[in-house]
């Protein structure tokens, strides 16, 4: 029998994009630049998260005809984002035949009580969390990947570390307990988590996220996706990094060989140079606007 | 015996897991090594090219200046996008995506459609039985008189090997590091027939 849209074969995607950078586009060119220096997919956007701060009002999907715009200019998977809990918007996305789609704190709530249900979907999504209750929740709710939320559109890092560092420890904690075989602790972390116990279990036998997880949310150096990989993420989203940037073209290159080759500082340190300025970044204290603190 | 994974970019854990799986099954040592650089692939008898994007392998692989060492590794198995990488011809290429050109195939990338057309299916190979998962894969259009075909749907071409002198080559569109260790015990067996 021929099944579709299983959670294998949305998670399966997941895994396919693992080691590589995505990158937010607004434009044909602009898609064609990010497959250019070997990005693994596509986020087809109207507005890069620091211009959708810049403008204000209500961010929302965007115009269809924009993604197929994207869509036919590269090769590679095109992911589209819907607000939160807007589960027709994600319905439209699902009928562009969209890869994948991000529902987004970049753009404005639809639902301040409830996120879409995705195991109703059969194409996959991918969520944002700041934390392990966050990721455990959008996992319950079908995500078949995870990134950190970051704060999108400001160039600064220190939050989507923040959000890499709590899931993490989240993931600890359940690791010990597990070891120790303290199942009341376990239960103890799902009720807190509000998730049913089989999440935490398998995050426990797993010894990690049961789904894919990237970093997302202020990349705007080479040494920024170098760093989150570091810390275990498995992938990196770049938003306004790159073509907020004064040499997208060499950024966008220079961002993907720093995550194919994290580790090793003297590739590092050579594709980070000469690749001109990074976007001029925000400070978190500064913002009128915390998107990470949307959908919890 | 040393066997290498492309490491750069794809489902890298899942073809290192199924590998050591392969081997204590079939109860020999192996060196596994996660392949970055020319250095990497020194020593490697196999040569394991993992699911993912193709475009971003290649580009990678070119980067770093390792094509031609990759070419004469005695033998090489590449899923989905590392079947791409392996075939001589390529349809619906990406501009200036190149390709290993060795195995006597042509390969038509994302042919079954993007993600909304990936599908799983119980399949029948030489190997054994098996669920395959196809996503957004790749199609084998043509292979050549010296190719085996260890799979087929529908009359089509999903796995396949091909063996010349100096090398062994195997092919599959699906990816079996998802779900069985069956092609890496095959895949272990040939690559330690090699010299």
């Amino acid at each position: 029998m021929t099944e579709k849209g299983t959670f294998v074969l949305k998670s399966g995607l997941a895994q396919m994009l693992k080691g590589g950078v995505i990158m937010d586009v607004t434009n044909a060119e602009q898609a064609r630049i990010a497959q250019e220096a070997g990005a693994v997919a596509v986020m087809a956007l109207e507005r890069v998260p620091s211009d959708i701060r810049a403008h204000g009002g209500v961010a929302r999907m965007s115009d269809p005809k924009k993604i197929k715009e994207i869509q036919e200019a590269v090769t590679i998977p095109v992911m589209a984002k819907c607000r939160i809990g807007h589960f027709v918007e994600a319905q439209i996305l699902e009928a562009l035949k969209v890869d994948f789609i991000d529902e987004s704190e970049v753009l404005t709530p639809a639902d301040e009580q409830f996120h879409v249900d995705k195991w109703k979907f059969k194409v996959p999504f991918v969520c944002g969390a700041r934390n392990i209750g966050e990721a455990l929740r959008r996992i319950s709710e079908g995500a078949a990947m995870m990134r950190t939320k970051g704060e999108a559109g400001t160039g600064n890092i220190v939050e989507a570390i923040r959000h890499i560092r709590a899931v993490n420890d989240g993931v600890e904690k359940i690791k010990m307990f597990h070891q120790r075989k303290d199942i009341g602790e376990l239960e103890k972390i799902a009720k807190e988590c509000r998730v049913p116990i089989e999440v935490v279990m398998e995050t426990a036998n797993a010894g990690r996220l049961p789904v894919v997880n990237f970093a997302a949310g202020g990349i705007a150096t080479p040494a920024d996706a170098a760093l989150c990989m570091q810390m275990g993420v498995d992938g990196v989203f770049v938003g306004s990094g790159i073509f907020k940037s004064t040499d997208p073209a060499k950024r966008a290159k220079a961002i993907v060989d720093a995550v194919a080759h994290y580790k090793d500082a003297s590739v590092l340190a050579k594709v980070s140079e000469g690749i001109g300025d990074a976007m001029a970044g925000l400070e978190i204290g500064k913002l009128e606007t915390k998107m990470a603190e949307r959908g919890h | 015996m040393k066997i290498g994974v492309l490491a750069f970019q794809g489902d890298v854990i899942e073809h290192l897991e199924a590998t050591k799986k392969a081997a204590a099954n079939l109860s020999i040592n192996i060196e596994l090594a996660e392949v970055r650089t020319k250095k990497d692939l020194k020593g490697c008898k196999g040569l394991i090219i993992p699911g993912g994007e193709s475009t971003v392998m290649h580009k990678l692989c070119e980067r770093e200046g390792m094509f031609q060492e990759m070419k004469k590794i005695a033998a090489i198995f590449g899923t989905c996008a590392g079947a791409i990488m392996l075939a001589k011809k390529i349809e619906h290429a990406d501009k200036d995506q190149k390709i290993l050109e060795l195995m006597d195939i042509q390969i038509d990338r994302n042919a079954y459609g993007r993600q909304a057309d990936s599908f799983e299916e119980e399949i029948e190979t030489t190997l054994g039985r098996m669920n395959a998962i196809f996503i957004r894969a790749p199609r084998i259009k043509q292979v050549g008189s010296n190719v085996r075909i260890l799979a087929d749907r529908k009359g089509e071409i999903i796995a396949c090997e091909e063996e010349t002198q100096s090398q062994y080559l195997l092919a599959c569109c699906f990816h079996p590091e998802m779900t069985s260790s069956k092609f890496h015990e095959h895949f272990l067996k040939k690559a330690a027939e090699r010299e």
